[in-house]
């Protein structure tokens, strides 16, 4: 009895809140926004697909945001990976040090920690009076509502999903077999590319979905940071349901950034299923 | 213990610099006399008091909190059980679909699980009346829904590294499984409860897109509130607003890494 309640609560919270709402928008999107309360119709067609996928500013959008979520995770793997690297070597006492200031930014809002790049990147921000003072410019340079600010702000927000799942496999990581491997004559390149990068690539896979998949569907980072010009999909979903007032196609958007989804997010769950076998 | 290369610690540097610099120079220039923000006129507080004299702001803060406080504690009890369940009950019907919904909805992007949620509500109310506003209620419920896979993992996960044994022994010793769960699961896991509860009071406070869709006119959250205001650029009041989240935020988090550590 008691066994049934323990997963019927949850359960049925989360078909109903969870679930049953994905349900809701399949339907609306094969709607027809019509004016009144609410904005949509009865009708079922698929006129909203067709018209994300005949209207080229869909298509390039939704590769817009594939191309930048992707070089944001790389760009974050490149510095993660080094930092996940040296945190696993130290000693006990300043790994958990380093460890901790890694998770601190996590219990910081996340509004705020993108808000606080704005005042270092606006034209009289820190880093262009700094420059200007270094005599190294002697000009502002643009670097609000750029894609490079986008970057900034993707890679400094997700740093720490990267960073945390690396960590973990490496720290599981016996530092003999590098060693035996160098001992043998690999060189340090051979010996990073055929023990240590296999051996990291479960926290690597992990890392880079974490950040991909939320990167994808950013909205409040591209909003502040980028120019009106960069158009990332979680803004275009935004702006149709809130200014054009279009709920099914707004609703289609969010259908097609699913479908896209739905490869990298059965991955990470057959990743972290994986996971915690092997360490229970 | 092998020194680091030099690559290596000079990477943890700018790593680290890059992480905390723009969070220091939040706390700087929330003490600059400037109504332009960037540019610095003398140390003054008169940003703090201006937070402190603007309802707006404290309206939005007082709502967050409730919403984050009862958010935490729902997610945290139906958390618990779906971790106990995961963690416990390796076979029962419809567990895949179960797992899954539990962990989908931590990457799910905040626009798609706010426009979805949004929809329901307004079917809901077209069918039977309920919510007839959107607001406290509508956000708590989004808070939940999101919230409780973070603590059903926490506790999962905590679960699977315990022994079974004692449980098991308190069941052949004849313990009602209720008596069980309370006297000897509930004490075991109570570090991941109130690990569980924290995250998900925090993800609360912090989430903005999910509570933009599913909240109603009138009711806006703190984030709400600062992503209006930042929207139009940097402002002093935020920075001051932002050095107070920041220092207690470390304070709490600082003092519990030194906790933890004198037991370890």
């Amino acid at each position: 009895m008691w066994k049934k309640v323990l997963i019927a609560a949850p359960y049925l919270w989360l078909l109903l809140f969870f679930l049953a709402p994905f349900a809701i928008v399949l339907k609306i999107s094969l709607a027809e926004p019509v004016f009144g309360q609410p904005p949509y119709s009865q009708a079922m067609s698929l006129d909203n697909f067709a018209f994300l996928f005949s209207d080229k500013l869909y298509a390039v959008t939704y590769l817009r945001s594939v191309f930048m979520a992707a070089c944001a995770t790389l760009l974050c793997l490149a510095l993660g990976f080094p930092m996940a690297y040296g945190i696993a070597r130290s000693s006990r006492a300043t790994r958990s040090l380093l460890l901790m200031l890694i998770i601190l930014p996590f219990w910081i809002s996340f509004l705020l920690r993108v808000y606080a790049w704005m005042g270092l990147m606006n034209n009289y921000g820190t880093i262009n009076s700094l420059l200007l003072w270094a005599g190294i410019i002697d000009q502002p340079i643009q670097l609000m509502y750029t894609d490079f600010a986008v970057f900034v702000g993707l890679v400094y927000s997700y740093l720490p999903f990267m960073i945390l799942p690396l960590y973990a496999s490496l720290e599981r990581m016996d530092l003999d077999l590098v060693e035996a491997a160098q001992d043998l004559g690999a060189s340090r390149s051979r010996a990073f590319w055929d023990v240590t990068w296999p051996l990291a690539r479960p926290g690597v896979i992990a890392g880079c979905l974490l950040v991909f998949i939320p990167a994808i569907g950013e909205y409040v980072i591209p909003y502040l940071l980028g120019g009106p010009e960069s158009l990332l999909i979680g803004r275009v979903l935004f702006d149709e349901f809130f200014v054009n007032r279009d709920w099914p196609l707004a609703s289609a958007v969010a259908i097609v950034l699913l479908l896209l989804l739905v490869v990298p997010i059965v991955l990470l769950q057959r990743y972290q299923a994986r996971d915690q076998e092997s360490t229970a | 213990m092998k020194r680091q290369s030099r690559f290596i610690v000079s990477v943890l540097a700018f790593g680290y610099a890059f992480l905390y610099v723009p969070l220091a120079l939040v706390v700087v220039y929330s003490f600059n006399d400037s109504r332009i923000a960037t540019v610095w006129g003398g140390f003054s507080t008169r940003w703090y008091g201006e937070l402190l004299r603007n309802e707006q702001i404290l309206d939005a803060a007082f709502l967050s909190l409730r919403i984050a406080l009862t958010s935490a504690t729902i997610a945290t009890i139906f958390g618990t059980m779906a971790g106990i369940a995961l963690a416990r009950f390796r076979r029962f019907k419809g567990r895949t679909l179960f797992s899954g919904m539990i962990t989908s909805p931590m990457v799910m992007p905040e626009v798609i699980t706010g426009l979805s949620l949004l929809l329901l509500f307004v079917s809901l109310q077209q069918l039977t009346g309920w919510p007839a506003q959107r607001g406290f209620g509508t956000i708590t419920i989004a808070h939940t829904t999101f919230a409780m896979a973070y603590v059903a993992i926490i506790v999962q996960s905590r679960l699977m590294s315990m022994d079974e044994s004692l449980e098991e022994a308190a069941m052949d010793l004849g313990g009602h499984p209720l008596r069980v769960m309370f006297d000897i699961t509930l004490p075991l896991i109570a570090p991941a409860m109130i690990a569980g509860w924290l995250l998900a009071f925090t993800l609360s406070l912090d989430d903005l897109v999910i509570a933009s869709f599913v909240s109603g006119p009138g009711s806006n959250t703190l984030p709400m509130y600062i992503f209006s205001k930042v929207k139009l650029g940097v402002s002093p009041d935020i920075n001051a607003l932002a050095t107070l989240i920041i220092l207690f935020v470390s304070s709490g988090v600082l003092l519990s890494w030194l906790v933890a550590r004198r037991r370890t």
